[in-house]
């Protein structure tokens, strides 16, 4: 896992650093004269054999020195670390409310296999995968923001209301009617794989002996679905939530942009349309590093749902 | 034919007409046996046409300001003269839409071209050889797996310039490596099947045990990525220039949908400016989803049933 990060971040170093052009673009006035131009590089290190940056950047990123950002004037961490939470709400809320949502109607159309209902919801769920999440988004903004004016259209709080911690913030009404849009977008986003997922495995669960047995025994239809069916039907669901991890945090960069969602994807966006290394190299680090971490908590918890699979195998 | 695995046709005898035989032999499979795949196709060619034949359907110049007299045509509703409206800035929505379907087919086709080829090829090798090589392979699979993928277009893009061939590069470099797995997977098998081992006591090379003997075996495998990877190109290159790091001298759907958020058209509800771009990107997405299930039907036929 350190290993995997440790590769991220000196692909993204050299990405950086070999690039064309002077990372200092953004802080060098075009009036400064040569001298003042040599001495900021100076002061940056920027002047340094590359080995030299690379050691220097290692063990900087490591400490959680991650620099000062050129377009905000502050330092890198700080700026993620305030970001962090916001994306970490929105990613986690919508993967977990999607995998809620996503089984539960997968296992309802297994169930309604064969209907109406089952030749309409397929196609839909496939139809709702395929849209631009983003364009999604901006679906529901229109609608539901700027047509009927039930949610906000941007940010995580009304002007003017300011917090006294950080929990605080989250719990409040106020923060949870932001919240509401991005995050049904994400869910609509994301339910498309584990809904496909779920149902393929109630089929196949469903001709199993065990079932077959249950229904011989004469239990009603409803507790053979859920105690028997749905239960062994999950296991592989499971395992598709690190995956599902992955993609909500790339989707979660549209998105936030779209509603202006002050969480890390947003910042990266920011960062690298103002040319702005540090922020963009600690924002992209983080975002590494969440969704390494995230897959890690999916393994273990993955582990503890199937004893068979043990962690240290792997 | 049909028993749950893979199936393995008589040995081709030279590698480019066997593999574009196998090719059409598998693509004609997943047609005859799939409605869903008909209506794939059927929209891939739509778009295809509209692609090609663009000025001669679009009425305007997609880039074009229209004014009438002195006035400026901004904002205008959908009608008769413009079938889908204009934009802020008097741009005549419908030719946008029929000139952007050019980038998202570029982009899909060649990039889901290149996942294929590039997974195909490591896949290859790396379950072919084995040892260290397969280890290093794979390796440098998972790091590809651990980098959070739109960031890096995101970054790559911006650094190297807005065009549509660096969004493509930055997908081949990061998407081959859910093909490489699988295809990787499969040549395990296959190259302990009887006739590779009968080619290899014959005294064919490794190249021509590779290129002639497994690879038009891997064939339909590396289809079935590739259709995949053809949605997620045309999904990629959309949010790229939605974020505003797309070529803006090339208009694509998803560069209609980002002038459309900043110039207001959200809160001034004009449903047909920005609806229209997302139903084709959605079209071609699910024409993609529709061929490579038809492919995975074909290939693994215990989903059939369901």
């Amino acid at each position: 896992m350190l290993l995997v990060l440790w590769v991220i971040a000196t692909i993204l170093f050299l990405i950086f650093r070999l690039m064309p052009g002077n990372p200092l673009v953004a802080y060098i006035d075009p009036t400064f004269t040569t001298e003042q131009q040599q001495a900021l590089m100076h002061e940056f290190g920027l002047d340094l054999p590359l080995w030299q940056q690379y050691a220097i950047f290692l063990r900087a990123s490591a400490t959680g020195d991650m620099g000062v950002s050129f377009t905000y004037r502050a330092p890198v961490w700080k700026l993620v670390w305030e970001a962090l939470p916001n994306t970490l709400i929105l990613t986690l809320g919508a993967v977990v409310i999607a995998f809620v949502t996503g089984t539960i109607s997968g296992a309802f159309l297994a169930w309604k296999r064969g209907t109406a209902v089952e030749s309409t919801g397929i196609p839909l769920a496939l139809a709702v995968r395929a849209a631009p999440e983003f364009w999604v988004g901006m679906i529901l903004l229109a609608i539901f923001s700027f047509s009927l004016r039930w949610f906000p259209s941007s940010g995580t709080a009304s002007p003017g209301v300011v917090y006294a911690s950080l929990w605080q913030q989250v719990t409040s009404l106020d923060f949870l009617h932001h919240l509401a849009l991005p995050l049904v977008t994400l869910v609509l986003y994301l339910q498309g794989l584990p809904l496909l997922l779920m149902r393929s495995n109630m089929l196949d669960v469903m001709e199993e002996e065990f079932v077959v047995m249950a229904r011989m025994k004469g239990l009603p239809e409803g507790r053979i679905l859920l105690r028997h069916a749905a239960r062994n039907a999950l296991l592989p669901v499971a395992t598709a939530f690190a995956l599902v991890i992955g993609y909500s945090l790339g989707g979660n960069v549209v998105v936030e942009n779209v509603f202006s969602w002050p969480g890390l994807g947003r910042l990266l966006v920011r960062a690298v349309a103002a040319k702005d290394y540090p922020l963009a190299q600690g924002a992209f680090l983080l975002i590494a590093a969440v969704a390494i971490a995230m897959n890690l908590l999916a393994d273990i918890a993955y582990s503890w749902l199937d004893p068979r699979v043990s962690y240290a195998k792997r | 034919m049909r028993n749950g695995s893979v199936q393995v046709l008589p040995r081709p005898r030279t590698p480019g007409f066997a593999a574009g035989r196998r090719a059409w032999e598998s693509f004609r499979g997943v047609l005859q046996h799939d409605r869903f795949a008909v209506a794939g196709v059927c929209i891939y060619l739509v778009f295809i046409l509209v692609a090609a034949a663009a000025p001669l359907i679009a009425p305007y110049d997609p880039q074009q300001t229209i004014t009438k007299g002195d006035d400026l045509m901004a904002n205008q509703p959908p009608g008769p003269s413009f079938l889908l409206g204009t934009t802020n800035v008097g741009r005549d929505i419908f030719s946008q839409l029929v000139y952007g379907a050019r980038p998202a087919l570029t982009v899909g086709f060649t990039a889901a071209f290149f996942v294929a080829l590039i997974g195909t090829v490591v896949g290859i090798v790396a379950g072919y050889y084995g040892g260290w090589i397969d280890a290093v392979l794979m390796r440098l699979a998972d790091v590809a797996f651990g980098i959070p993928f739109l960031p890096l277009v995101i970054v790559l893009v911006a650094f190297l310039g807005p065009s549509l061939w660096n969004i493509v590069l930055t997908m081949a470099l990061l998407l081959w490596k859910d093909t490489a797995r699988v295809v990787r997977a499969q040549v395990l098998s296959l190259r302990e099947r009887g006739f590779v081992e009968s080619a290899r006591v014959l005294g064919a090379s490794p190249l021509r045990l590779m290129l002639v003997h497994i690879a038009p075996n891997i064939l339909p495998l590396a289809l079935l990525y590739g259709s995949l990877a053809i949605g997620w190109a045309i999904l990629t290159e959309a949010a790229v220039s939605f974020l505003g790091f797309g070529d803006s001298t090339r208009i694509s759907w998803g560069f209609i949908l980002q002038d459309a958020y900043i110039s207001q058209a959200l809160s001034n509800g004009q449903f047909n400016w920005f609806v229209p771009p997302g139903i084709c990107i959605m079209l071609v997405v699910m024409a993609g989803y529709f061929i490579s299930r038809g492919y995975e039907e074909l290939l693994f036929p215990r989903l059939r049933r369901q």
